[in-house]
């Protein structure tokens, strides 16, 4: 191994990590703010990815459909408590919200082909159909249950998940897709090559962290979030509702997990299923951090995109038992270091 | 009460005699994995199985189709249940080899016969009392390999580097084109594995380039196969690549695009079947097949995997009508006499080639079953 190979892995491993840290990010975030292990936060990376190439292929995408069946049953379930307790004004705006704004979305893009657009405004487009889908699950799946323990929350997620990818499937089929390349450019470093879109994932990756590094630390939303993960009960006492506090959380992670898949899918193929390794590696970057820690997170997911290079190259057949393996010593020496506290 | 219990009577009877007319259909069950990592391939085979004739030799058929998520549990379990409730004269599936391999034991113990889709020689081999009763219709890797390596000997290559997948089909690749290659005097400088999943293969790219081989194979099926390819490409690789009729569908050329020109690989002649030559016996039969496929599906809809399937049914028609002379549909006679009349398949040509089992060879094909296929334009073009 010379340092053209070293330096072109460690490219690669950091391009991988960076990805990784998002995600990783995002599972902290949801995890502090509603103790909800969230399993499908890689389904948004295949979601997003596979929108966006079918938004580019001239095709309405599967999760447009999504989009309106889940609006519209949430809108029955809200229209539905509203009505019981007389709140009659509020139907409309609720159906409004739920049913109108999907099916704008809908018609707009049965009137304008998104094949043609832009880079940019299919990009948008992409994630206005799989962004809304975080929060409505979280409304339609956790809230109802959000204040039971962390094992019902965590047996949630896993049929959540489950349900994705197999929808997934079935919007978008067994194979795998690819997005055009953002940028074609290359530099040439210390005699390797980066790409452009390397740089790319890199330089948006750290936009997203100082963005939201600035949203937790300035803006009167964030805070309400940080005082939710701090102390629930407290945060209810002060008047910071725990449910908008769970739809921020899970509309900011779909957002970082649909942002995330629209970053690396012109850098590999994206299946339908292929998010939840993704997911799996930012997870195993989160419990570094102790689920708890954003900086540790993102440090330990870096960490395991650096890994998974190196050991690619050494051992290309056990690359995943390292990653993996990883977890074990970390967890040891989690416990052994922190006193364990029980939930209340 | 006279009326009514002669009313309950009919009833009875009406009821037998349609079960009795129940009982003659013959039940073709189908295992196919039309979800989980083997979707790709389940799922044109299970397009095509609503495309088999509905009546052989005048007897309703019926097919009953279970998903088996590419899961061995899953398999095994859907064959116990096709053969105690659906009573099933003939099992068709599974579309890959763990689960094939686990559901000869329960076709064997209820002496029901078993065409399998999957590639695996030892579905088939060694030929024992349990394997009688079973059958395939892919071909083997062996075959493959076998092409692969004569096409790079043509082309007098010396060294070849391998990537495979990180699961039974690159480790099956790998033992039989190691074995072949070495016997062939062709020396392999590099061994990599990566996973279907990997977003990506740098490394083991790398360590490939650094052993400088004239040409590389890579090991795997669908779209993920792409990701070796794109990669070798990027990072200047100028060799010959060699891919394995896994890959054999048109989502790979939609993926691969313009970093697959050239690449070699062995398929089923199904999949240049437009391109064969009048004088092969396989051209119209496998015509015959894409033609069905595609008014189905739409053009350059075909793929190879679903011509599989579509083998196994020919097998059948061919079949059934000489085991229905010496059994009715539903017997344990019908059964036997049905794998008897399958063994007995000679000369039947379907898409993927020839067919000629015996009682040693319940795969039945020769050369006639491979071609050698390049990428071309974005098409895939019969080397001849």
């Amino acid at each position: 191994m010379d340092l053209q190979i070293a330096l072109l892995l460690g490219q690669d491993g950091i391009a991988n990590g960076a990805i990784y840290a998002l995600l990783a990010l995002a599972l902290v975030l949801v995890f502090a703010v509603t103790r909800v292990i969230f399993i499908p936060q890689g389904e948004f990376v295949a979601f997003g990815a596979l929108t966006l190439a079918g938004l580019q292929a001239g095709q309405l995408p599967g999760t447009l459909w999504l989009l309106l069946c889940l609006g519209s049953v949430i809108a029955m379930v809200e229209g539905w408590g509203a009505w019981r307790e007389r709140r009659l004004k509020q139907i409309p705006l609720i159906v409004l919200v739920n049913c109108g704004a999907p099916l704008l979305l809908a018609g707009a893009l049965l009137t304008f082909s998104p094949a043609g657009l832009p880079l940019l405004i299919q990009v948008l487009v992409a994630l206005l159909v799989v962004v809304p889908l975080g929060p409505m699950i979280y409304r339609l799946a956790y809230q109802p249950v959000a204040d039971l323990s962390v094992l019902v929350l965590l047996i949630v997620s896993v049929a959540v998940h489950v349900t994705l990818v197999g929808l997934g499937l079935l919007f978008f089929g067994a194979e795998g897709s690819r997005t055009p390349a953002f940028t074609d450019t290359s530099f040439e470093f210390a005699g390797a090559t980066l790409q452009g879109q390397t740089l790319l994932v890199l330089l948006a990756s750290l936009v997203l962290i100082v963005a939201l590094y600035l949203f937790f630390e300035r803006t009167i939303y964030g805070k309400a979030l940080r005082a939710t993960a701090m102390n629930r009960t407290g945060a209810r006492l002060m008047g910071i509702s725990s449910s908008l506090a769970g739809l921020l959380s899970f509309g900011l992670s779909a957002a970082i997990g649909a942002f995330s898949g629209i970053l690396i899918s012109p850098l590999t193929t994206i299946y339908y299923d292929s998010g939840f390794l993704i997911g799996l590696k930012g997870f195993v970057g989160a419990i570094i951090g102790g689920l708890a820690s954003y900086p540790v997170a993102a440090a330990g997911a870096l960490l395991v995109g650096l890994l998974e290079a190196y050991s690619s190259f050494w051992a290309s057949a056990f690359k995943e038992v390292i990653v993996f393996t990883l977890v074990i010593p970390v967890l040891l020496w989690r416990s052994l270091k922190s006193r364990h506290v029980e939930e209340e | 009460m006279n009326l009514h219990r002669f009313t309950l009577r009919l009833l009875t009877l009406v009821a037998a005699t349609c079960a009795a007319v129940g009982h003659a259909e013959i039940n073709v069950g189908v295992i196919i994995s039309a979800t989980g990592p083997a979707a790709s391939l389940g799922i044109p085979e299970k397009n095509t199985v609503a495309l088999l004739p509905t009546t052989i030799g005048n007897q309703k058929v019926n097919y009953i189709v279970l998903d088996d998520a590419s899961d061995t549990t899953a398999a095994t379990k859907n064959i116990r249940k096709l053969i105690t409730e659906n009573k099933v004269d003939v099992i068709v599936g599974s579309t890959i080899t763990p689960n094939s391999l686990a559901m000869i034991d329960v076709a064997a113990e209820a002496e029901t016969p078993m065409i399998s889709l999957a590639a695996a020689a030892r579905i088939v081999e060694p030929m024992d009392a349990k394997r009688y009763w079973v059958f395939k219709t892919p071909q083997n890797d062996a075959q493959m390999a076998t092409a692969i390596v004569q096409h790079m000997t043509d082309r007098s290559i010396k060294t070849v580097a391998y990537i495979g997948f990180a699961d039974a089909y690159g480790e099956g690749w790998w033992n039989e084109f190691s074995k072949i290659a070495e016997a062939r005097k062709i020396q392999i400088v590099a061994n990599e594995r990566f996973n279907r999943t990997d977003t990506s293969v740098t490394g083991q790219v790398l360590k490939i380039l650094a052993a400088k081989p004239d040409a590389v194979l890579i090991g795997g099926s669908g779209t993920p196969a792409a990701l070796p390819q794109k990669s070798l490409k990027e990072k200047g690789y100028k060799g010959l690549m060699y891919q394995t009729h896994g890959v054999a569908n048109a989502d790979f050329l939609r993926v691969c695009g313009k970093d697959c020109e050239g690449t070699f690989l062995p398929a089923g002649p199904v999949l240049v079947a437009a391109q064969l030559p009048d004088s092969n016996p396989v051209k119209k039969s496998a015509q015959e097949y894409v033609n069905k496929y595609e008014a189905a599906h739409g053009k350059g809809s075909v793929s190879t995997f679903g011509a599989h399937a579509w083998d196994a049914g020919r097998l059948l028609e061919n079949a059934i009508p000489v085991a229905l002379k010496k059994a009715s549909p539903g017997s344990k006679e019908f059964r036997k006499s049905l794998r008897d009349a399958l063994e007995a398949t000679r000369n039947l040509s379907v898409a993927h080639g020839v067919f000629n089992m015996s009682a040693q060879d319940h795969l039945g094909f020769d050369q006639r079953a491979r071609v050698m296929v390049k990428i071309e334009g974005g098409a895939w073009k019969l080397v001849q």
